[in-house]
């Protein structure tokens, strides 16, 4: 496959930026996307070229740490995956492709297409835990009983790798998907309940005050997320959020 | 719950309930505009009472102005603050691959829609609190007969008013056919009946706007044909 590919260079946080052209020839359709990537950086580096600054870590769609806004939507036009699963086969020979950072006011750009998404960690520390006792007397998981369906709920919210396409897609750049996996995850489950007062609250102040929009529903992060988190966790934040705020 | 207002989930639970109060109101003013076509009469009483009843025009018309500015105003509000919240823009974006159109120009409907408010508050709201409470005349009659089905009437021979009225009622279908499923969503209604209200909410969003095109054409053609 031969390709043209529209990428967004930016040397620091400081630089303005911009799309650049990049011709690509002999892409195989079975390469990942970022092995894609990795072509093209070792050709800009026989080239002398700066390579193109991308985040990558397990590349097996599990650590959160790839990103990428491929013609138009995170992770490019496949359903389910990130982009270290996305494979050249979903593109046709001669493609134009445009590769962009994720944008938002909280993830702001470090280089190129890496994005500082330390946000999300802050929006972690401030609730995204249980405080357990864990000095030898611990007690055994199998006695405190928990339904199937609270279980399989819990775990689903619990998939979110945190990667931010949620944030990214959402044309409001709202952060409400990933914070209610996580308020979800706990809140569903037996341990989470001592906390979920302060957890949703505190959580929602740190995802508001890291800049974040708001949530209008539209539904554009449930159809990225790469691991199908489903709105009703939303839904189920806004409920806990606002018997908490009645709670105090 | 000091601050509620002033946090993101707060401000979309407040936007959701006073959309849910708008809509419940526009299911009334259609419940009683459909009157108009079928018995004048009925339709001249009911809105003598609308118009007079104290408990209607100082207790339950204030809440509704009230209602109507928040949601206009809050909708600004959150959208200056979503618009900062992406300073640099994207190159390509392909928000149809995810989202609907309606759900992403909420904004460009509500403004159509609170154009369409203004109009309609020159049209029937002014004259109306005019002849009421500055001429002081609350009797609903003119030349011996309620004056309600008349102005109604004599508003709707113009067919560039007509033309506008339907075109903000399209627009208010595209607004509520995202609107009222998305209210359920922000007070946290996401469950079993989820699918089920999802349906009701289409019938809703376009049945209501459709009506009321209905009784404006309806009114229209019968002075023109």
């Amino acid at each position: 496959m031969n390709l043209t590919l529209k990428i967004w260079r930016q040397k620091n946080a400081n630089d303005k930026g911009k799309m650049v052209d990049y011709q690509i020839s002999d892409v195989s359709p079975d390469m990942s996307f970022l092995e894609m990537l990795d072509v093209l950086n070792n050709q800009l580096i026989e080239k002398g070229d700066s390579p193109v600054a991308f985040d990558h870590d397990c590349r097996e769609g599990i650590c959160g740490m790839c990103s990428l806004y491929i013609n138009g939507e995170a992770h490019g036009p496949d359903r389910r995956v990130t982009t270290c699963q996305l494979h050249m086969r979903m593109f046709k020979d001669g493609d134009t492709i445009h590769i962009e950072p994720f944008r938002a006011k909280a993830f702001p750009i470090i280089k190129d297409l890496v994005v500082d998404r330390s946000a999300f960690d802050r929006v972690q520390h401030a609730g995204g835990f249980i405080s357990v006792n864990t000095s030898g007397n611990t007690q055994d998981a199998n006695s405190i009983p928990i339904s199937k369906h609270a279980a399989d709920k819990a775990m689903d919210a619990a998939t979110c790798i945190g990667c931010g396409a949620c944030v990214a897609s959402c044309k409001n750049s709202s952060a409400m998907l990933f914070v209610s996996a996580k308020v979800s995850q706990y809140a569903l489950l037996p341990q989470g309940q001592v906390e979920a007062t302060d957890r949703v609250l505190n959580m929602v102040q740190q995802m508001d005050d890291e800049g974040f929009g708001n949530c209008t529903n539209t539904g554009a992060c449930e159809v990225e997320c790469p691991k199908g988190i489903s709105l009703e966790n939303i839904a189920r934040m806004n409920r806990e959020y606002l018997s908490a705020s009645f709670k105090g | 719950m000091s601050g509620i207002l002033s946090s993101s989930i707060g401000r979309k639970f407040a936007m959701a309930i006073s959309a849910l109060f708008l809509m419940i109101f526009l299911l009334q003013h259609f419940a009683i505009n459909i009157l108009s076509v079928f018995s004048p009469d009925t339709f001249n009483e009911v809105s003598h009472f609308m118009g007079t009843f104290w408990v209607i025009q100082y207790a339950l018309q204030p809440v509704l102005i009230f209602g109507v500015v928040f949601h206009f105003v809050m909708g600004f509000v959150l959208e200056i603050k979503n618009t900062k919240a992406r300073q640099i823009k994207y190159a390509v974006n392909n928000g149809g691959a995810n989202s609907s159109w309606m759900s992403r120009n909420m904004i460009w409907s509500g403004l159509a829609i609170l154009a369409f408010v203004v109009l309609h508050f020159i049209d029937f709201w002014i004259p109306e609190i005019n002849i009421k409470y500055i001429q002081g005349d609350m009797s609903g009659m003119h030349n011996g007969e309620f004056r309600y089905f008349h102005e109604l009437v004599e508003k709707f021979h113009s067919p560039l008013r007509v033309g506008a009225y339907c075109l903000a009622f399209v627009f208010l279908a595209l607004h509520l056919l995202h609107g009222f499923e998305s209210a359920f969503q922000s007070v946290g209604a996401n469950n079993k009946y989820t699918k089920g209200l999802k349906n009701f909410s289409k019938i809703y969003a376009i049945g209501i706007p459709a009506g009321f095109i209905f009784i404006a054409l309806f009114h229209h053609l019968n002075q023109v044909l």
